[in-house]
């Protein structure tokens, strides 16, 4: 009997398990491999990628690029060029979405197997704290006896229970990057960057678009200075964009969805986006079977290793708490392999960018204002204008901003925000600078290549002693 | 029956003092119940219990100093189904796991701040007193050096930094891990000794100069750490006397003439080996070594006795071993073995361990008298400078006689002033007196 059960049964043995395979989930085990672990990596997935790579932060950017794309033609009527009216072939622009993730995915399953990650396609449940049971996708099971083990499960988008109606034409993030179709109008649910972002694209396709929003501005957390400068664009695209305003209620009619607000007359849409936020996937199951410990809002709680209560249960990216970025989770993914090598590894990054892919874009890294204003701390603020900046008026972009953050004393950079087109690109060095330690005179004495919009960087530094040469604003004596 | 042990308390706490002990024999413990209160010298702790049941016995008491791994207690588990609560003890908070800051060597300090200010609750963790939320930037250091420091285990707010704005850079931190390594290693029994400062900056004596860098290898690197943990650790008194070794003279010339061509010659180092050989056996707190840390004196029952060498490599100090059952002659024909080795670089580690008094004689160089530096763990050493014929008033007449010139340096924490000045004059008196030795050793 022993031999038929362990027959039926096939059992590996490995160093380390991740659990999850996002970016924060194929960054660690493929870390692991590269340093010489055993490693097996878990997923329901066919391929390494993670809702990122399948269902969000890629094929969201493919979909985005082709809204620039529409938005700059009819711009570029000013510039004495007409194309005419775009014409969508739906199927087409899905196909070429679902193309970038099946390569980017394909590379990562590759990846894996060239490293000699065991991937194993199906869902693990944790028997103990060093044994994961994975039933395979393919069918069967596989039991893994793990030395370590890193969750790295992720986020799933969360919805009110206001805001649960079961029909297709509510969506959320991943039913609506399917593109189903192109309603002739949409009601997105939250201004956070989720639904900025995928508003954009459905307003660039021809939607009309309503946003609402229940605090009093877009993108809580960044910047009003910053969020201005993109509200002032996209109110532009969207039809409406309701602030201090909530949903009550939802129903699904023949006609499309109806919708009560409080603060608004009640409305029916074609479709509704419902991208309120999203929520820690600690639903491993089995993790009650071991020492790993959840804090009040669903993260599992950990250390600065990424260590969770359970010495050998390691946690990482969206499930081990905000922000919930990419970035960052593939970070904290190799802090916890360099620990499980035996490495003085930490997770402590002075800057964590956030990005938000609209046009304008708007990314800031480190202390924003409104954190030091709340902190009661002392610091300078040193705004750029693109206004002043050639390459942006060559864009004819000209409303952009880029503004340093600074502590007075030691002048060192703090915090650094961008909003303008490319502003996910800038933030990197902004990050860099915070990183280093930096201080403006450092970013200042920096050449800058000519005409680019990273001069705005180094101006914005220029700024902050009065001295910026394509801004006059001399320093208060 | 079940053990409950000391379980790991967080990075670097390998041992705490028991404060108090919170249960009692006889009491149905549960699991994660508070058992004793330990203080460690990071903070004060309330260790809980993973084991459930009645209470058999206690193996320690407040006060007992007990280690991660030691049985606190015994449980009969027998009981512990029955007496486990139906529900799950109170849902305590969620364990913060082990947010100890990865401790730095803790730099030397007066042992003021020793105290653990806190009790914390050990399902929270172990945490460093809480920082408060501060206005100062981080440490201005980019991530390779934040790195390179969390390796070493230094503190980054710790190092100063020498680039522009007090930046910190790779070298920065490495230079700050070495002195905290010198200053640990300066000061072994904590708070014993008076910490050593760290070196100071030097200054650039090429502006004076020419100059040249050399590398501090083998001998000399060795030589400068132990003797400079040495002089940092051990307080150190010198004692000078001088002996009348006229009589010696006459014996050792006597003895070359008859022994003839190729016999090891009578030298006054292996006489002075002898005789200290018999002395360590009248004053055996000569003969010791301190624990400090176990607060023992460890007392050696045999009489090693090591001879500084002059190399061309540096100082060595090969040891005649069991110089008290020794002759004269086999110390001398040993010695004279040793010496050449030494200096023909054929010296074993071995012939240069184990020796429990050390004897530095500079008088085939000169000098009238120098202090020596006792040779840790050794607690004294006798140094011997050049003889020389003096006029010394006996029997009311200034008479030429051959003195030498002695100075015993010895750890003042083993040896009282009293028994050092006791110590050299025996030495000498026997020196001038030699035949005592087949008394007295």
């Amino acid at each position: 009997m022993h031999f038929v059960s362990s027959w039926l049964q096939s059992m590996i043995e490995v160093q380390v398990v991740v659990i999850g395979a996002g970016p924060g989930g194929y960054a660690a085990a493929f870390l692991a491999a590269d340093l010489g672990l055993k490693t097996a990596l878990v997923d329901p997935e066919v391929n390494p990628g993670g809702v990122c790579v399948y269902r969000g932060c890629i094929p969201s950017k493919a979909l985005l690029h082709v809204a620039n794309l529409l938005r700059e033609a009819r711009h570029a009527e000013a510039w004495g060029v007409s194309f005419g009216d775009p014409r969508i072939d739906l199927a087409k622009l899905r196909t070429f979405k679902d193309n970038v993730v099946k390569r980017l995915t394909g590379g990562t399953g590759l990846l894996a197997k060239s490293r000699k990650v065991q991937y194993l396609q199906g869902r693990g449940e944790l028997v103990d704290a060093h044994t994961l049971k994975v039933k395979l996708v393919a069918g069967g099971d596989e039991t893994v006896r793990f030395e370590h083990a890193i969750i790295a499960t992720g986020s799933l988008p969360a919805i009110p229970a206001s805001l649960r109606v079961n029909d297709p034409r509510v969506m959320d993030s991943t039913t609506a990057l399917d593109l189903p179709d192109v309603p002739k109008s949409l009601l997105v649910v939250g201004g956070g960057y989720i639904g900025l972002e995928l508003g954009s694209v459905y307003a660039a396709l021809g939607s009309a678009v309503s946003v609402v929003e229940m605090t009093d501005g877009l993108l809580p957390g960044a910047d009003r200075d910053l969020v201005d400068v993109l509200a002032k664009t996209i109110a532009k695209s969207m039809k409406n964009i309701w602030l201090k305003t909530s949903v009550t209620k939802m129903a699904a009619e023949a006609g499309g969805i109806r919708v009560t607000f409080d603060g608004q007359p009640e409305q029916v849409f074609d479709r509704v986006l419902v991208a309120v936020g999203r929520r820690p996937n600690a639903s491993v199951p089995g993790l009650d079977r071991t020492k790993v410990a959840l804090d009040e809002r669903g993260f599992i709680v950990h250390d600065e290793q990424m260590r969770t209560s359970e010495p050998s249960i390691f946690a990482i990216g969206d499930v081990a708490g905000e922000p919930m970025l990419a970035h960052k989770a593939s970070h904290e993914g190799r802090t916890a392999v360099e620990v499980i090598a035996g490495h003085k590894a930490a997770f402590d990054p002075k800057a964590i960018p956030a990005v938000v892919f609209t046009d304008p874009e708007l990314a800031w890294a480190g202390l924003t204002e409104a954190q030091a204003q709340k902190a009661g701390r002392q610091v300078t603020v040193a705004k750029f204008p693109w206004a002043a900046s050639g390459r942006a008026l060559t864009l004819d972009r000209a409303d952009g901003l880029t503004k340093l953050v600074v502590d007075p004393s030691s002048e060192r950079i703090l915090g650094v925000g961008v909003v303008g087109p490319n502003a996910g690109e800038l933030i990197a060095e902004g990050v860099l600078a915070i990183e280093m330690g930096a201080n403006v005179t450092d970013l200042k004495l920096t050449i800058h290549p000519h005409p680019t919009l990273t001069e705005t960087m180094m101006e914005s530094a220029e700024v902050f002693f009065g001295q910026s040469t394509h801004v006059y604003k001399p320093k208060k004596a | 029956m079940t053990d409950f042990t000391l379980p790991e308390l967080g990075e670097n706490i390998a041992a705490g003092d028991v404060l108090r002990i919170l249960v009692q024999p006889g009491d149905t413990l549960t699991k994660d119940q508070p058992v004793l209160e330990l203080e460690t010298d990071k903070a004060t702790i309330e260790v809980p219990s993973n084991v459930a049941g009645k209470i058999k016995e206690i193996k320690v008491k407040a006060g007992d100093k007990v280690k991660v791994g030691q049985a606190i207690l015994s449980v009969d588990d027998g009981a512990a189904a029955a007496a486990a609560p139906p529900s799950a003890p109170a849902p305590s908070a969620p364990p913060k796991p082990t947010p100890v800051e990865a401790a730095p060597p803790p730099p030397p300090q007066p042992a003021e701040s020793t105290r653990p200010e806190k009790v914390v609750d050990f399902a929270r963790g172990v945490r460093a007193p809480v920082e408060p939320p501060s206005d100062e930037p981080a440490a201005p250091a980019a991530p390779s050096v934040r790195r390179m420091a969390r390796e070493l285990g230094v503190d980054i707010n710790d190092v100063l930094g020498s680039g522009d704005e007090g930046r910190i850079s790779i070298e920065d931190v490495k230079a700050h891990a070495k002195r905290l390594i010198a200053a640990a290693s300066a000061s072994p029994a904590a708070g014993a000794s008076t910490p050593r400062a760290a070196a100071e900056p030097l200054p650039d004596f090429s502006k004076w100069g020419e100059i040249e860098r050399q590398p501090m290898r083998g001998v000399r690197r060795k030589t400068a750490e132990h003797l400079g943990a040495s002089w940092a650790q051990i307080p150190l008194v010198t004692q000078y006397d001088s002996a009348d070794i006229t009589g010696f003279e006459d014996i050792r010339k006597r003895h070359a003439k008859q022994a003839g061509d190729g016999a090891p010659p009578l030298t006054l180092t292996a006489l002075a080996i002898k005789i200290v050989a018999a002395a360590l056996k009248v004053f055996p707190q000569f003969n010791v070594s301190i624990d400090m840390g176990a607060e023992e004196i460890i007392v050696k029952k045999y009489i090693h006795v090591g001879v500084a060498v002059d190399t061309d490599r540096g100082l060595l100090v090969p040891v005649i071993r069991d110089a008290d059952k020794k002759t004269l002659l086999q110390i001398s024909a040993e010695l004279s073995e040793l010496a050449a080795k030494a200096r023909s670089r054929k010296l074993t580690l071995d012939e240069m361990q184990g020796a429990t008094f050390s004897i530095s004689n500079l008088g085939g160089i000169g000098g009238t008298s120098f202090t020596p530096l006792v040779n840790a763990p050794e607690v004294a050493i006798l140094g011997i400078s050049r003889g020389r014929m003096e006029p010394v008033f006996k029997d009311g007449q200034f008479v030429p006689r051959m003195m030498l010139p002695l100075s015993l340096s010895y750890d003042h924490r083993a040896i009282d002033g009293a028994d050092g000045a006791r110590f050299v004059r025996w030495v000498a008196e026997v020196f001038e007196q030699p035949f005592l030795l087949s008394l007295q050793g």
